[in-house]
């Protein structure tokens, strides 16, 4: 018994010890819950700079949850619907999920700083007829646009077609090109609602009627699904990527790029860091911009944001972490190492240096960057629109239909404008 | 005297001797426990009766079964009731059969094209054709493997082991390993290719899409219905078999008037498994084909998973409904198996 008092004796006094003086510093940490998905090298960059942040705040931990995107866009929606969200992530379904968003303006030092640097895309966050609230910052404005592979060109003696070349001049080359070196991707579209409208747009879609309210299928959408339709039939588009899945999956043609099997693949800004690091000196690209219609050559824009949550038990915590993150240095430096188009006004005015980014990556961004000026305002609002993404997957999911031999564009046509509509009203249902 | 209880002594001899002992002590805490137990029961039994103490028996598993099988059945009938994107159902307005009339309202039911919500019907119909091909190959290649592995064949252990292996695989895996065999630059267009032939795109053409998705879920399930197949045929009598060599029977009379008939009962067992397996396939047509190209090979189940979790709207009304008409397939065919188990056993 003698041997065993002055271990417990020593254990209670550790005891003490640890409530006494580990215990309040320990219950003063606050812990953070980021989930963020990564196309590129962007997961690094923000543990980096969470690092940074807590080593000179020492009261705030953030747990960086990196998930796949599917998960942002699946899985997210239903924790925050329960109540059960992180209380930030790097969201692209910025307007859908603008109801759980948290108006930071009250907790922010200077909100005047956020409206001055990211005011336009402030709107895509927040709720219908709010046009005030401060729920995030951009992570990075997207704009699409093509990759070509230009080894492939040369290889085949074609010219690539020059500045406002139109989607017929592209189509025609692309498929010469591929018909001479073999390939079997002339011309990949990301099976995607989102780049089928830096088509439609083009194409002079307008998306809304004169009262505002959506209307889809018009003639410039028209022209742009028949085009579509026609480039399957014709082989300048495989049936892999639009025809192979079924509904609105995604699907993009990034490994086929990579490997050299696709001529011309219309993607967009995000992919840059990516192509750099796998392809490296395997061929030669470049992007181009969008290419031109009746409509103008606009890009879509498009972008993620990192949001915070209303369901947050820290607000003033989560501010703090989106103030530092948000600040001018701080997100230069995140643009700069992850190869993104600036979704900060101030920063996209000055430029922002690439210094790790490939020769290709750094001409492609230049390339983004100046088309991110010449969006057109349908571009802006059918982005900016809170049910856009119903209207997406509906043209994508019954477009696929009809590429597939499954349905004429006829009745594609009918379903989109039925899908948006039930659609919209099934979430207006209170 | 040693103070080694005699339970706990090692005893020297046998190793299985030494193992059992060690098993006893192991054991020693739950019988222990146990017997705490003792007092509480006996004086249950004395005030509810013998009879009614297997209802306490039965208790815990009734718990888990209300909480983890009829309570989400009942959500979800309340879910397929009411209408909106909220998640909590005392958020969700009551519609009533809205969305049971919305997935009904079709011009022909054989036509999916005429109907208002055409997905559904598109995996109904590809649900039905899947299952039609799908149980006819199940029963017929397990039978034919059934049949082969009981005859004593040289390394029939191994062969047994091998039909038997993918059942343990995931699913998704198996999924993933015949995407990554079948796509354009996969193992089987390189063989083709090798041997002068031109690459077939299987994904892009819904009958080759429908014909692999088949394929698959056979391959990967074949060795559970070989197994019930098999304990059908090892408990068919030996001397059956013996009467009708002595009598210098044709092999194909033996398997048509002995085996099948004696089989019969262990068929419409497997049948009916494959028919409810099959009804509700999704994980691995889903990661195969994604459902396409288009939807032919969109399922049922995929349906609702799409329209619950993975569309824009995530309209779980819809997607309860499609649920209960699903589920009340499900019941009429595990009725069916409930009804050939009863004759097996008369």
């Amino acid at each position: 018994m003698r041997a065993v008092t002055p271990i417990i004796t020593s254990f209670a006094l550790s005891l003490i010890a640890a409530i006494a003086f580990g215990g309040p510093a320990a219950a003063e940490t606050t812990t953070l819950r980021m989930a963020w998905y990564s196309d590129g090298n962007e997961g690094e960059v923000m543990a980096d700079l969470l690092k940074r942040f807590n080593e000179q705040n020492k009261d705030i931990e953030i747990v960086l949850d990196q998930v796949p995107y599917k998960a942002i866009n699946e899985n997210l929606p239903m924790q925050l619907a329960s109540g059960q969200g992180p209380d930030m992530a790097r969201i692209v379904d910025m307007g859908g999920l603008s109801r759980y968003a948290l108006d930071m303006r009250p907790l922010l030092k200077d909100p005047g700083y956020w409206e001055t640097n990211f005011g336009p895309f402030l709107e895509w966050m927040r709720t219908a007829g709010d046009t005030k609230a401060i729920p995030g910052f951009m992570t990075q404005l997207t704009v699409t646009g093509a990759f070509v592979n230009k080894t492939l060109f040369e290889q085949a003696g074609i010219a690539m077609p020059g500045e406002k070349a139109s989607w017929e001049d592209w189509a025609k080359a692309v498929k010469e090109v591929a018909g001479k070196v073999q390939a079997p991707f002339p011309l990949a579209l990301d099976r995607s609602g989102h780049r089928f409208y830096a088509l439609a747009v083009s194409q002079g879609t307008q998306l809304f009627s004169a009262n505002g309210e959506p209307d889809v299928v018009d003639e410039g959408f028209k022209r742009a699904a028949q085009l579509v339709y026609d480039w399957h039939k014709s082989g300048i588009m495989s049936k892999e990527l639009w025809g192979s899945v079924s509904g609105t999956a995604y699907r993009g043609a990034n490994d086929e790029f990579k490997n050299a099997q696709v001529v011309m693949y219309l993607s967009g800004s995000w992919q840059t860091s990516q192509f750099a690091k796998t392809i490296g000196n395997a061929f030669d690209w470049v992007a181009v911009p969008n290419p031109c219609g009746p409509g103008g050559c606009s890009s879509m824009p498009g972008g993620a944001g990192l949001v915070a949550f209303k369901t947050t038990q820290h607000p003033k915590e989560v501010a703090r972490v989106m103030e530092y993150l948000a600040s001018e240095p701080v997100l230069a430096e995140f643009y700069s190492r992850s190869l993104f188009v600036p979704g900060h006004l101030g920063l996209a005015k000055k430029g922002i240096d690439y210094p790790t980014a490939s020769p290709e990556a750094a001409v492609a961004l230049k390339t983004f960057t100046a088309s991110a000026a010449g969006i057109s305002p349908i571009a802006y609002r059918a982005q900016g629109y809170g049910n856009s993404r119903i209207i997406f997957n509906a043209a994508i999911s019954r477009l696929g239909q009809a590429v597939s031999g499954e349905t004429t564009l006829e009745d594609a046509y009918k379903r989109i404008t039925a899908d948006v509509a039930q659609q919209i009203a099934e979430r207006n249902k209170k | 005297m040693s103070d080694i209880s005699p339970v706990a002594r090692p005893e020297r001899g046998t190793d299985t001797g030494a193992l059992a002992r060690l098993g006893q002590v192991a054991v020693l805490p739950v019988g222990a426990a146990l017997r705490l137990l003792d007092p509480p029961m006996q004086w249950l039994q004395r005030v509810i009766g013998a009879r009614r103490m297997a209802y306490v028996f039965l208790l815990p598993n009734f718990v888990f079964f209300g909480l983890f099988v009829f309570l989400p059945i009942g959500i979800n009938v309340v879910f397929s009731v009411t209408g909106g994107t909220a998640l909590f159902p005392s958020q969700r307005p009551y519609v009533g059969g809205e969305q049971f009339a919305y997935l009904f309202d079709c011009g022909s039911y054989l036509d999916p094209s005429t109907c208002r919500e055409d997905h559904f019907w598109r995996g109904v119909a590809n649900t039905a054709k899947f299952v039609v091909f799908q149980v006819t190959a199940m029963v017929l290649f397990s039978l034919i493997t059934a049949l082969v592995l009981n005859m004593k064949i040289r390394g029939r252990g191994f062969f047994r082991a091998v039909y038997f292996f993918p059942v343990l695989l995931s699913p998704v895996v198996v999924a993933l390993i015949w995407k990554w065999i079948l796509q354009r630059d996969g193992l089987l267009n390189a063989a083709i290719t090798t041997l002068g032939g031109q690459k077939i795109l299987f994904f892009v053409d819904p009958s080759w899409a429908m014909f692999w998705a088949v394929f698959v879920s056979v391959w990967a399930h074949m060795g559970f219905y070989t197994l019930i197949l098999l304990a059908g045929l090892q408990a068919i009598p030996a001397d059956l078999y013996e009467a009708a060599e002595m009598d210098a029977t044709p092999r194909w009379r033996v398997l048509i008037r002995i085996t099948l008939p004696l089989l019969w009962p262990n068929m419409i067992v497997v049948i009916v498994l494959a028919l409810i397996k099959g009804a509700q396939t999704f994980d691995e047509v889903f990661v195969l084909t994604g459902g396409g190209p288009g939807t032919a090979t969109l399922m049922v189940v995929q349906y609702i998973y799409e329209t619950a979790f993975s569309s824009q709207v995530q309209n779980f009304g819809l997607a309860a409904a499609a649920s209960v008409v699903l589920g009340v397939v499900l019941f009429v065919l595990t009725l069916l198996q409930f009804a050939a188990a009863r004759r097996k056993e008369v």
